[in-house]
């Protein structure tokens, strides 16, 4: 029992916890971003893992250009350039006061290291082709460095303002995996291995100071965890928030604020275009219009997606709407099957990486197919053995998996891609976007390649990965959608 | 003279049928097929249509955990019968042999018994790959080492039991002692091990599944429900609750079974021996 004393005492504290503004600084500067993945280190410029880019894009490390909250491409430690009429000569004027976390000045000597490492023949950039059509790189003065290519890239700015294609330094390049040390707003301070990783304010930057003085991001893989941690107030923000059943309850507590934008994320039923008898274009097509897009959406997102008919996201210029071109429809599928010679339907095996999207559309597309007689073992696997197996060897029948990286439809003219596709058609369509700059003609070439793929129905298409964020209410400045992968908190700040 | 039948046994015996009378009517009636998916009936709870409620692809969670119990049952029991099937004649001519064979079987026990079951598991799953046959396999391998070893020691003491050395006297071989005389008096030891190792093997598929290891969608599982369930643990609990109470009450069943039948067939608690 408490004594009088006691009592008063808690009473007065009490009292003073709930004077508004008494004991508390305005607003908060600090920032705790939930992630599901660790990254493996923290170098973009040395790894393809997205949750690299998640800390880092923006935040530590700027390349020439880079992507902003809407997708466009705006300057980075490049703050002008200029482009010349054929399209080979690209010339970035670099922003005459930045300055890596070291104290050195970021210059186009820089430059010049960053870009022909990553181009350079023992790179292990993860994005070699963004910098292939580089033929040279000069500096004639420190702020001003000129880009020569071999061949007309349309896509080169977009390219350049990727994480990949990050600004280092050259004393620092080999330990940035451990303490990156780049030029952005916010510097390194500590790794806490399997747990949190923690950005400080950079008050030397020569750019807009952000908000917040410490960011830190908290790795919690466990779905059921991340909602606890969130409820608990241990994060303050998650992006890309993959428990959407969770979503209705975020909404309803006024404590909360969920957002939910796009992704680049073409979420497909990848199909071996090389191993029968999916070579067969009959049974590709059937198996499109086996596949439910609508209760796919509903089951495994919770409603929080969009249907697509081919390898484009909606969002972007040049889409083209495809999703009409398979309506569901077993009996088509059945009558597909049967004229590819497949009357009783086949035996084949789905492969599908971790992530909760991929083994729920897995399952729920295994019993799709099995209603046209497609019987399908489904075999989950781990990221390692996915990537080697599937993506690297080629070895699978059908595998489920989201392609996150923008605009990247030409992977489907790359050489002894994962598809196993072969298009001479695709492959004129992706030589002719090459030579073109004028955005009107790219966005019909891409409306061409768009209508070409769901045609071929190469992969089944199912949607798009909806990018939702669920955050304390008094934040703002975190991005609604996710242009390219980053969680960009230079414009975030506590209301 | 007659002893009492312990409680644990009745108790055991009871919950045990129970599971295996569900189990086997699961084969000819569900109240709904337990692999149908109707999204929009999704997360229902408890009632008059769905007794135990829907789960997140709308099936019907009790014939899930209906045709879940025939395939833990199963797994056990297969698990079960293939650790003995190799680990009692082990273990018999283990304790027969003696010298360097006893030696090698003991020590190749002693190698299996250095990774728990599960991880056992999932090494062969690892290599072999995911499903039900394989989680068998790499179970009955753990149980094969625990059956060898218990048999041994029990068939040991048999050995020095004068009835035997008086069967040897008389002329009789190893193996048709081992048969007439070793095999009877080990067999009560064997079964209560069987019954404890049956609950264990429930417990690791159960374990297997739940990581995506063990018995493969569409066809249900304990495990995997359960795991399926983790992420609605704050949306939906009850996702949760029937899944793990299924394996807890398999699991509690077998194991007061097995306490039962050991007070019921303890060589140490018998009279006479079988000679």
């Amino acid at each position: 029992m408490l004594n009088r004393a006691k009592r008063l005492a808690l009473a007065a504290a009490t009292a003073l916890a709930l004077v508004p503004g008494a004991a508390w600084p305005q607003a908060r500067t600090d920032l705790v971003v939930g992630m599901r993945l660790e990254p493996p280190h923290l170098d973009p410029t040395a790894g393809a893992a997205a949750a690299i880019d998640e800390v880092t894009y923006a935040n530590l490390f700027e390349p020439l250009t880079r992507v902003n909250a809407d997708g466009k491409v705006v300057p980075g430690l490049a703050q002008s350039w200029t482009v010349s009429k054929d399209g080979l000569t690209y010339s970035f004027r670099l922003r005459p006061n930045a300055k890596f976390h070291d104290g050195s000045a970021a210059d186009s000597a820089d430059v010049k290291f960053s870009l022909d490492r990553a181009r350079a023949a023992d790179s292990v950039n993860a994005q070699k082709a963004y910098f292939a059509a580089i033929d040279t790189v000069e500096t004639p003065d420190p702020q001003t460095v000129v880009v020569t290519l071999s061949r007309p890239d349309g896509l080169f700015l977009f390219h350049m303002a990727s994480g990949d294609a990050a600004i280092v330094a050259p004393e620092t390049a080999a330990t940035n995996k451990q303490t990156p040390v780049g030029t952005g707003p916010f510097k390194f301070e500590r790794w806490v291995s399997g747990d949190r990783v923690i950005l400080a304010r950079n008050p030397a930057y020569d750019g807009a100071q952000p908000a917040l003085d410490r960011v830190t991001f908290r790795f919690i893989s466990d779905p059921a965890a991340q909602v606890a941690a969130l409820k608990a107030g241990d994060i303050d923000t998650f992006p890309q928030f993959d428990t959407y059943e969770a979503l209705p309850e975020f909404r309803a507590n006024p404590a909360f604020m969920v957002m939910v934008g796009s992704t680049e994320g073409e979420t497909i039923l990848g199909t071996n275009n090389g191993r029968k008898p999916f070579d067969d274009v009959r049974v590709r097509r059937a198996m499109a219009h086996a596949i439910d897009r609508k209760t796919l959406i509903d089951g495994v997102l919770f409603g929080n997606g969009a249907a697509i008919g081919s390898h484009f996201p909606p969002h972007r210029a040049g889409y083209v709407d495809l999703t009409g071109m398979y309506p569901y429809d077993p009996e088509k599928a059945k009558a597909l099957l049967a004229e590819a010679g497949h009357a009783d339907g086949f035996e084949t095996t789905l492969k599908l990486p971790p992530p909760i999207y991929a083994r729920r559309s897995g399952e729920l597309i295994a019993a799709m197919l099995a209603e046209v007689g497609i019987r399908v073992k489904v075999e989950p696997m781990e990221w390692a053995p996915w990537l080697e197996k599937v993506f690297r060897g080629k070895d699978y029948d059908l595998t489920l998996i989201a392609h996150t990286e923008p605009l990247d439809i030409d992977i489907y003219g790359r050489p002894d891609y994962y598809f196993n596709y072969k298009s001479e058609r695709f492959l004129k369509v992706e030589e002719e976007l090459n030579r073109t700059q004028d955005p009107v003609k790219r966005e019909k070439l891409y409306a061409e390649q768009q209508q070409i793929l769901a045609e071929d129905a190469v992969n089944a298409f199912l949607f798009m990965l909806p990018a939702a964020t669920v955050q304390n209410a008094k934040i703002e400045g975190m991005w609604l959608n996710r242009p390219i992968q980053a969680n960009d908190v230079t414009a975030v700040r506590w209301k | 003279m007659r002893r009492r039948v312990p409680v644990s046994l009745i108790l055991g015996a009871v919950i045990t049928a129970l599971i295996l009378a569900v189990a086997l009517l699961s084969f000819v009636w569900t109240p709904f097929p337990a692999e149908q998916i109707r999204v929009v009936a999704r997360l229902r709870p408890p009632g008059p249509e769905h007794w135990l409620g829907t789960d997140h692809f709308g099936r019907d969670v009790l014939s899930m955990i209906m045709v879940g119990a025939r395939n833990s049952l199963a797994v056990g029991a297969a698990a079960v019968a293939l650790g003995a099937a190799v680990g009692v004649p082990l273990g018999l001519a283990a304790a027969s042999w003696g010298h360097w064979g006893d030696e090698a079987v003991a020590r190749l026990g002693d190698l299996l018994f250095a990774f728990p079951a599960v991880l056992t598991a999932i090494l062969l799953t690892a290599v072999l790959g995911a499903g039900a046959v394989n989680v068998v396999l790499a179970l009955g391998v753990f149980n094969a080492a625990v059956f060898a070893r218990v048999t041994r020691g029990a068939a040991f003491s048999v050995w020095r039991r004068e009835f035997v050395r008086a069967a040897l006297a008389l002329g009789r071989g190893p193996l048709s002692v081992t048969i007439i005389h070793v095999l009877p008096n080990v067999a009560g030891v064997v079964i209560v091990q069987a019954t404890v190792l049956f609950a264990v093997a429930v417990l690791n598929e159960a374990a297997l599944s739940y990581l995506g290891l063990g018995i493969q969608p569409p066809s249900p599982s304990w495990g995997k429900m359960l795991g399926d369930a983790q992420t609605f643990l704050f949306t939906a609990p009850l996702q949760a609750v029937f899944p793990g109470a299924a394996i807890a009450l398999c699991v509690l069943g077998l194991n007061l079974l097995g306490d039962g039948l050991r007070d019921v067939l303890d060589p140490r608690h018998r009279s006479a021996p079988v000679i």
